[in-house]
């Protein structure tokens, strides 16, 4: 197991959560609390994973998403975006912009470390 | 140069130029282009209402008594005010009806009474012969005047002259074959004279001209100006008092009240203007523009007639001069022959002008109202053979004007000198006021009778030629004067000039009392206890609601019966000529679409047709007694008729109620297009509350969730941690909670359901307890939170839990947006008026110019929900300010973007407390 994975949330008691979790399983994590500061740890932590929230002060988690995926430079870096926003329309855009998956908070941890598992599976 | 025959040259020069205007006018109007289609020409015409008595009379009152000689301008001023509302109803009906007169006008109101017409012919003619014969003593006293040049002799004074050298005979008949060559040159189905209204305007405009032009010269070239003459006036011991009206020289204002009045019912009434104003009228919407003019030509004859009427009492102070002759005698008096001349015709066409529209209007009524339907039911006159009636009618109106100009003359030549002009004319006037009652209140009110208009009119009448007539013949040596003094067989309560004993009114005023007594009394009374026939049933509602029938005509529904084609074409050929009928039938065919053909039958429709075509030439009460002669009638019952009139009442109604439904229609739809627009947009602003209070449960729930699971997974956890998590567990428990209190604070809020506790709060107390409460949170943070309240404060009524929500909530609003350790937040408290203010004022980052018109709505929250993440559920200030406007006060928000921001509210301070605390 292991890889990098940042964390882009604002709220610090589920980021709090997420670190536990990830850890817990030797993933190496990065927090950022903004999107703008996840488009920057994009740069230089350079995550084989991100979770991505999508409200989010500053830039959203769909700018993010496809900020990213409009750079081949992260090509490989698969997105996992984290919404309280159920709606269908806006799991379909999160897919749409190019996320790997789309969680819908409250999650379930375990369903959370699967998903994680599955995009990660060589590490 | 004013010799005799100078003088009657330059008459007949003027009568001839009268006759080439209106040949050349009729000319235009049977080439199609028409010269009186115009208001001007239409407003003009009206003013053959100023006759001599203005030319010369108007001048003779106010040299008597100043200002008296008004009432009898102003009342058609007034008059016509109204004429938008009266004439244009008369004309609507008259045209539809094809009137040819006010007898005719009359008559077909009242069930088509041939009675009728004959008795408002006669009165008509007793009542204005005295009017005409004030025209022809006008033109020969003043001709006669004028021929003693350059002396000055009152032609009274010259004593009676043999009959055929009296001038007025003279006069009698000369005019006559005018006013026959001018209306009567042939039969015009639609009764109109072109040719006679062209002359008319023109003889308005030459009296009009002729008149300023000897006020001008009396009161610039005699005198120096207004100012000097009513200068000299005032200086005058007779002539001083008349200056001021109203002061018993003038008369009462009874007498002005009734003078006003009389001259209203006149300007409608008498022959002469209903013919002029209706009869010949073109268009309705010249009206408009006669509401204005005629006021104005009335205004402009008027301007001269004190200065002249003082000039001429300055210029012969003694009394051998007749005032009604300053007109003339002061230019003659100056040596002034032209003017002198052109005073003469301008008094010759006003003259004129009165005889020849009052004569035709007469002769039109006397021939299709009294002697038509005479002669058609004398059987052994056999007129129902006689091919053509054209020349039989033409005859009788030509008979009828040489008889009515000569029986003028036969009265002036006998009554004529007892009376001044003026006097005379009022005469007249009271008649045909006569006729004001059955005629206005034929259109206004469905329920006068044809019983109640003779009788009415009869009883008019009656007291007009008792307490008026009478006492003229009286002084002319008729009757002995004993009458007056003492009444009939000495009964003195009959007195005709003081009727049941009233005195002290002068006689027109006691006339025109008792007479609209008995006329609208009796005319009421009948028409009330006498039930209509059918026949005036359907009149009275065709004349009433004439506006309501917008293009139906009407009288065709209401026949039924049989007919022949080919007998109503002869009865139609025989008064309006071969030729005429033809056209006019085949004219009827086209308009209905269908060919013509003598044999075919006659429908409801023809009938009426015809019988309309020939009212218009002799009238509705003969054409009525001509085609019933030639077709079988099935007479109608009265309940027929009203079924047949409320059926087209419930059409139009239905119709009108049909259009109002569809414009409710109209407008409740645009009621629910806003509804559903509104809707919409609380359908969204709910859609996005429910999102962002789902994502506000979601989010702690995220981590309740998230370390309730790690927990439950890791049983071995070390205490630390398992502290740490189940202190976020606590406390997102504890967000969950309020949030969810909120969200059902604020739907109790909106749907009234919540209770209050009302009390007297002190609001400095308050603050204080709150910010103690509260003073953790910003140690917490290491903010600084600063209050600044005064002394004290008197109380406001209010529920105390929900103020120190209030505040909280803005204290916990400021804390959570300004940066920690640097951060400043001031608590104020002043009073304003009758309100204490509470303003919370932060150095945060401020709040945009746009978010702060939406903070305070529900579901709304500062920034945008997607990039910024709001803080709670954005129903904190919402609910704060439902509370404060609630206890009456207002809330708001000021801030400068990067400059912190200021949250205040406002509570009313208690009236009684405030006025204890003060």
């Amino acid at each position: 197991m292991g890889g990098r994975i940042l964390i882009a949330d604002d709220e610090p008691n589920i980021v709090a959560s997420l670190e536990f979790l990830l850890q817990s399983k030797d993933y190496e994590t990065c927090v950022a609390r903004d999107g703008a500061e996840a488009l920057e740890l994009v740069e230089r932590f350079q995550p084989d994973l991100l979770l991505l929230d999508v409200m989010m002060p500053l830039v959203n988690g769909f700018e993010v998403c496809r900020a990213i995926r409009g750079n081949p430079a992260h090509e490989g870096v698969k997105i996992v975006m984290l919404s309280a926003r159920g709606r269908d329309a806006e799991r379909a855009q999160g897919l749409a912009l190019g996320a790997d998956a789309y969680v819908t908070k409250p999650f379930s941890t375990q369903e959370l470390l699967a998903k994680v598992g599955e995009l990660l599976p060589g590490l | 140069m004013l010799q005799g025959w100078v003088i009657v040259a330059a008459s007949f020069a003027y009568l001839g130029l009268l006759f080439a205007i209106a040949y050349f006018a009729d000319k235009r109007a049977d080439a199609g282009r028409s010269v009186i289609a115009s208001p001007y020409i239409y407003s003009l015409s009206l003013a053959v209402y100023a006759t001599a008595w203005t030319f010369y009379g108007s001048v003779g009152r106010a040299a008597a008594d100043g200002v008296g000689f008004l009432p009898i301008y102003i009342g058609p001023t007034l008059m016509v005010a109204l004429w938008w509302v009266v004439m244009r109803k008369i004309l609507r009906i008259s045209k539809r009806n094809r009137i040819t007169s006010l007898a005719d006008f009359i008559a077909s109101r009242y069930g088509k009474s041939a009675l009728l017409g004959g008795v408002v012919t006669v009165i008509a003619v007793i009542g204005i012969l005295p009017y005409i014969s004030l025209q022809l003593k006008a033109i020969s006293s003043s001709f006669t005047l004028l021929l003693q040049y350059p002396d000055i002799v009152m032609p009274a004074t010259l004593g009676k002259v043999p009959l055929l050298q009296d001038t007025a005979l003279w006069v009698a008949l000369i005019l006559a074959v005018f006013t026959i060559l001018f209306g009567t040159r042939h039969l015009d189905a639609a009764e109109h004279h072109e040719g006679m209204v062209a002359a008319i305007a023109f003889e308005s405009l030459f009296k009009l001209v002729a008149f300023l032009a000897v006020g001008i010269w009396v009161s610039w070239g005699l005198f120096n100006g207004f100012g000097d003459i009513f200068t000299r006036a005032a200086a005058h011991p007779e002539l001083e008092p008349m200056l001021s009206p109203l002061n018993g020289m003038a008369g009462s204002y009874a007498s002005w009240t009734w003078l006003t009045v009389l001259s209203m019912l006149a300007i409608m009434f008498l022959p002469r203007q209903f013919q002029v104003a209706v009869i010949e009228n073109k268009d309705e919407a010249h009206l408009k523009k006669a509401i204005w003019l005629f006021p104005l030509y009335m205004l402009a004859i008027n301007i001269f007639v004190l200065p002249i009427a003082f000039g001429g009492r300055l210029a012969f102070p003694t009394a051998g001069v007749d005032a009604d002759t300053f007109v003339l005698a002061l230019p003659m008096a100056q040596k002034q022959e032209l003017l002198a001349l052109v005073v003469f015709i301008g008094g010759l066409s006003a003259a004129t002008g009165m005889v020849i529209v009052e004569t035709i209007a007469l002769s039109t009524m006397v021939c299709n109202d009294l002697l038509m339907p005479v002669l058609l039911r004398m059987r052994s006159l056999r007129l129902n053979e006689r091919k053509d009636l054209t020349g039989l009618l033409l005859g009788i109106r030509r008979g009828a004007i040489l008889v009515l100009l000569l029986l003028g003359f036969v009265y002036f030549r006998l009554a004529g000198e007892a009376y001044a002009l003026v006097s005379t004319g009022l005469i007249s006037f009271a008649a045909v006021a006569q006729f004001a009652p059955i005629a206005l209140g034929g259109i206004f009110w469905k329920g006068g009778t044809r019983r109640g208009a003779l009788a009415g009119l009869i009883a008019g009448f009656a007291v007009w030629f008792y307490t008026l007539l009478l006492p003229a013949f009286a002084r002319s040596g008729w009757f002995p004067l004993d009458l007056l003094e003492h009444g009939p067989f000495g009964i003195e309560l009959l007195r005709p000039l003081a009727l049941l004993g009233v005195t002290g009114l002068d006689q027109i005023t006691h006339a025109m009392f008792w007479s609209m007594w008995a006329n609208i009394g009796t005319y009421v009374l009948a028409s009330l206890l006498f039930a209509p026939s059918a026949d005036e049933h359907r009149q009275a509602s065709l004349f009433v609601d004439v506006f309501k029938h917008p293009s139906e005509p009407g009288g065709a529904r209401f026949w039924r019966g049989t007919a022949s084609g080919p007998e109503l074409h002869s009865l139609l050929a025989r008064f309006l000529g071969a030729g005429g009928a033809e056209a006019a039938l085949r004219e009827h065919a086209r308009t209905r679409a269908a060919g013509w053909s003598h044999e075919a039958g006659a429908d409801a429709e023809l009938v009426h047709f015809v019988e309309k075509q020939l009212a218009g030439v002799i009238g509705a009460a003969s054409a009525r007694i001509m085609v019933a002669s030639v077709v079988k009638e099935e007479a109608m019952t009265l309940d027929e008729v009203r079924a047949l009139l409320d059926e087209a009442s419930q059409i139009i109604m239905y119709s009108h109620r049909l259009e109002q439904k569809s414009q409710e229609l109209e407008r409740t739809s645009a009621e629910l297009r806003a509804a559903n627009e509104r809707l919409t947009e609380l359908d969204k602003l709910k859609d996005d509350f429910v999102s962002t209070v789902s994502h506000e449960l979601r989010t702690p729930l995220t981590s309740i969730r998230a370390f309730s699971e790690i927990l439950h997974d890791n049983p071995r956890l070390p205490d630390a941690d398992r502290a740490r998590f189940l202190g976020i567990i606590v406390k997102e428990t504890a967000r969950l909670t309020r949030l969810i209190h909120q969200v059902l604070d604020a739907s109790r809020l909106e749907s009234g359901r919540t209770e209050w506790n009302e009390s007297l709060v002190d609001l400095r107390t308050v603050i204080e307890d709150t910010i103690a409460a509260n003073a953790q949170l910003f140690s917490e943070r290491e903010v600084r939170l600063e209050a600044r309240l005064p002394e004290r404060v008197p109380p406001v009524t209010a529920d105390l839990d929900r103020i120190v929500q209030v505040i909280v909530n803005l204290l916990s609003n400021a804390v959570k947006f300004v940066e920690p350790r640097r951060g400043r937040v001031e608590v104020s408290l002043t009073e304003e008026g009758e309100y204490l203010r509470v303003d919370v004022r932060d150095n945060g980052q401020g709040i945009s110019e746009k978010d702060q018109h939406v903070i305070f709505d529900k579901y709304r929250q500062a920034g945008d929900t997607l990039t910024g993440k709001p803080q709670g559920s954005g129903l904190g200030l919402h609910i704060s300010r439902q509370i404060i406007e609630h206890f009456g006060g207002r809330m708001w928000v000021s801030s400068r973007p990067g400059e912190g921001a200021c949250f205040s509210f406002t509570l009313p301070i208690r009236a009684s407390s405030y006025a204890r605390a003060a």
